[in-house]
């Protein structure tokens, strides 16, 4: 390692880290903000609230009827989660071994839902799912997430896949597996961790995915993030608090899944195969 | 003619499994086709219906006619500029924090804290941080107070239901993506490199600005447009945190509008085409100028 020792070098480390303690600072002020105004009573023009109380839980719990976003909620993502892996992992495998005429046109294909914004794509989207009667239904939704995370899983998986040694599969092959067989015994077990690495961040994607759930949504199959929205949005007939009640649940949420997340996969890796540095 | 019945495969050439097996065609191939006849139906296909859609205005008229409306319309043309004024500044300042940070993190040996801090307003949402803001960034808000606190300011800034709102949540929720993004480039590129030119007597700037710049550019660019991506499809964060009505009436509240108060899914698809075409465009232009740039293996020359 390189260790630059001069005046020059050591100032600019320290505006560095300056900017970095500055960003995170406020950040997590703000997240504070959030938890504190929901446990507040009363709390206008002073630095904390006048008490403290866990009301606004209760009363978000049964105003938003939270139980039922929640299910619906879980229910689109477990079913996003499994269809994109059972179809990109698939894919993927099927990319990263073979070469074939029109392999890279398919890689585009692929590759434009991450490239083109939700909304761009999800208003002509919308149209035909509204068209068909599938659009505010619960499989129109689930479609919807899906255009992204499915590609999402195809390209994070496809490095994984290329890292395995195809000695590997040509051994089970000569033992007489079929292609099923050699999926389930062979491939499952070696690309466990990266199938589970992409389908946790597709979890967490989806929950966070609003704008293709806003536009195909109907009134009972918002997810989480679509009825937080449409609290903030028609604000003032309820009391902040709740609402922010509501973004502390939705933030622990997706919290609890990050973390689980972060320790199967590096995140630096995601994006890259980037080789990790030896320690010194 | 019975003599000729047994017809083995050498008399006419491998079979079409055989053939097909040698083009790359196979089983295994066939695993791609549900994902490709997905992307079909709820990609493709939408997109093309909305691009057809889009000339066959609600309203009649010529065919062009949603897109002469868009042009002619200051209420709608405007929102192109709105959204690349928030969209491009947004990009490169997240661009030219994640730099130095990254080549920073780098030299770290616990990364992994870090970088999970960092990651963690990916899993905020837009909602919830438009929520936050509004509070700590209001007029009553930490933030403010803070600053009154210290003398700094003797009036709360306005930060909130205007553009520096907006820009602040594209901040927060934009610059985690492209740190991680810019990170694992910064990474994938071999340290032998640059101790060489350490070796050479390259400063810290040099070797920035000669080994690993161009190295880099590639990835920068690459970066460029998914975090230009992002921002440029803003939508809650404009219509919670901004001025809907004014300064961030971005594009997407255009086409949400069109869409959803006006019922005009032809003026909605004609809106959403033009934002994929400027977006698309910008991305073009960027990747084809990482033409310039050196392109090559980023790892030592013992790979």
């Amino acid at each position: 390692m390189i260790r630059d020792t001069t005046l020059g070098s050591k100032l600019w480390a320290a505006a560095i880290w300056f900017l970095v303690g500055f960003f995170v600072i406020n950040l997590f002020a703000m997240i504070a903000t959030v938890v504190t105004s929901s446990f507040a009573t009363r709390w206008l023009g002073t630095w904390l609230p006048v008490a403290f109380t866990t009301r606004w839980y209760s009363s978000a719990w049964s105003e938003f009827q939270l139980w039922d976003v929640l299910m619906v909620t879980f229910q689109v993502i477990a079913a996003v989660v499994f269809i994109s892996g059972a179809l990109g992992v698939t894919a993927a495998y099927a990319l990263a071994r073979r070469d074939f005429a029109g392999k890279r046109l398919l890689i585009l294909l692929f590759l434009l839902p991450l490239m083109i914004p939700p909304i761009t794509f999800g208003i002509p989207l919308a149209t035909v799912l509204y068209q068909t009667g599938l659009a505010g239904t619960f499989w129109g939704v689930v479609a919807a997430n899906l255009v992204p995370t499915v590609p999402f899983v195809i390209l994070v998986m496809i490095p994984f896949i290329e890292q395995i040694d195809p000695k590997i599969e040509a051994a089970a092959r000569v033992f007489g597996a079929n292609t099923f067989k050699l999926f389930v015994h062979v491939l499952l077990p070696l690309l466990l961790p990266g199938i589970l690495a992409a389908l946790l961040l597709v979890l967490v994607r989806t929950i966070a995915m609003f704008e293709l759930t806003f536009l195909v949504a109907g009134p009972t199959s918002q997810t989480l993030v679509v009825a937080l929205y449409y609290a903030v949005f028609a604000a003032g007939v309820r009391a902040v608090q709740s609402i922010d009640a509501m973004a502390v649940i939705y933030m622990v949420t997706t919290l609890v899944w990050l973390i689980i997340a972060l320790r199967f996969v590096n995140p630096t890796q995601i994006v890259t195969r980037a080789k990790q540095q030896p320690a010194h | 003619m019975d003599a000729l019945a047994p017809v083995t495969p050498v008399e006419h050439g491998p079979s079409l499994r055989q053939r097909l097996a040698a083009r790359g065609f196979d089983a295994v191939t066939l695993l791609v086709v549900p994902a490709a006849i997905f992307s079909l139906l709820l990609f493709v296909y939408p997109f093309a219906f909305g691009f057809v859609l889009s000339f066959e205005p609600k309203a009649g008229g010529d065919w062009l006619a949603n897109y002469k409306r868009f042009f002619s319309d200051p209420f709608l043309y405007d929102t192109i500029a709105n959204t690349l004024r928030l969209a491009i500044p947004v990009t490169l300042i997240n661009l030219l924090l994640a730099v130095p940070i990254a080549f920073r993190v780098r030299l770290m040996r616990r990364q992994r804290l870090l970088t999970t801090i960092l990651v963690l307003p990916i899993t905020l949402g837009t909602v919830l941080v438009a929520e936050g803001l509004l509070n700590y960034l209001g007029p009553q808000g930490w933030f403010n107070r803070t600053l009154i606190t210290f003398g700094l300011i003797s009036q709360p800034l306005k930060l909130v239901h205007n553009y520096w709102g907006v820009f602040a949540s594209l901040v927060i929720t934009g610059f985690p993506f492209t740190f991680l993004l810019t990170l694992s480039y910064v990474t994938g590129i071999d340290p032998a490199l640059e101790q060489a030119a350490a070796t050479l007597g390259a400063s810290a700037w040099q070797r920035f600005r000669h080994v690993y710049l161009p190295l880099l550019m590639p990835g920068f660019a690459i970066t460029f447009c998914l975090s230009f991506v992002q921002a440029f499809s803003v939508f809650p964060s404009a219509v919670l945190l901004g001025e809907p009505a004014g300064v961030t009436r971005v594009i997407s509240i255009a086409a949400a509008t069109a869409a959803f108060e006006e019922y005009d899914y032809s003026m909605a698809s004609a809106i959403a085409m033009i934002m994929g075409f400027v977006q698309l465009a910008i991305v073009v232009a960027v990747l084809a100028s990482r033409g310039l740039f050196y392109r090559g293996p980023a790892s030592g020359a013992k790979g």
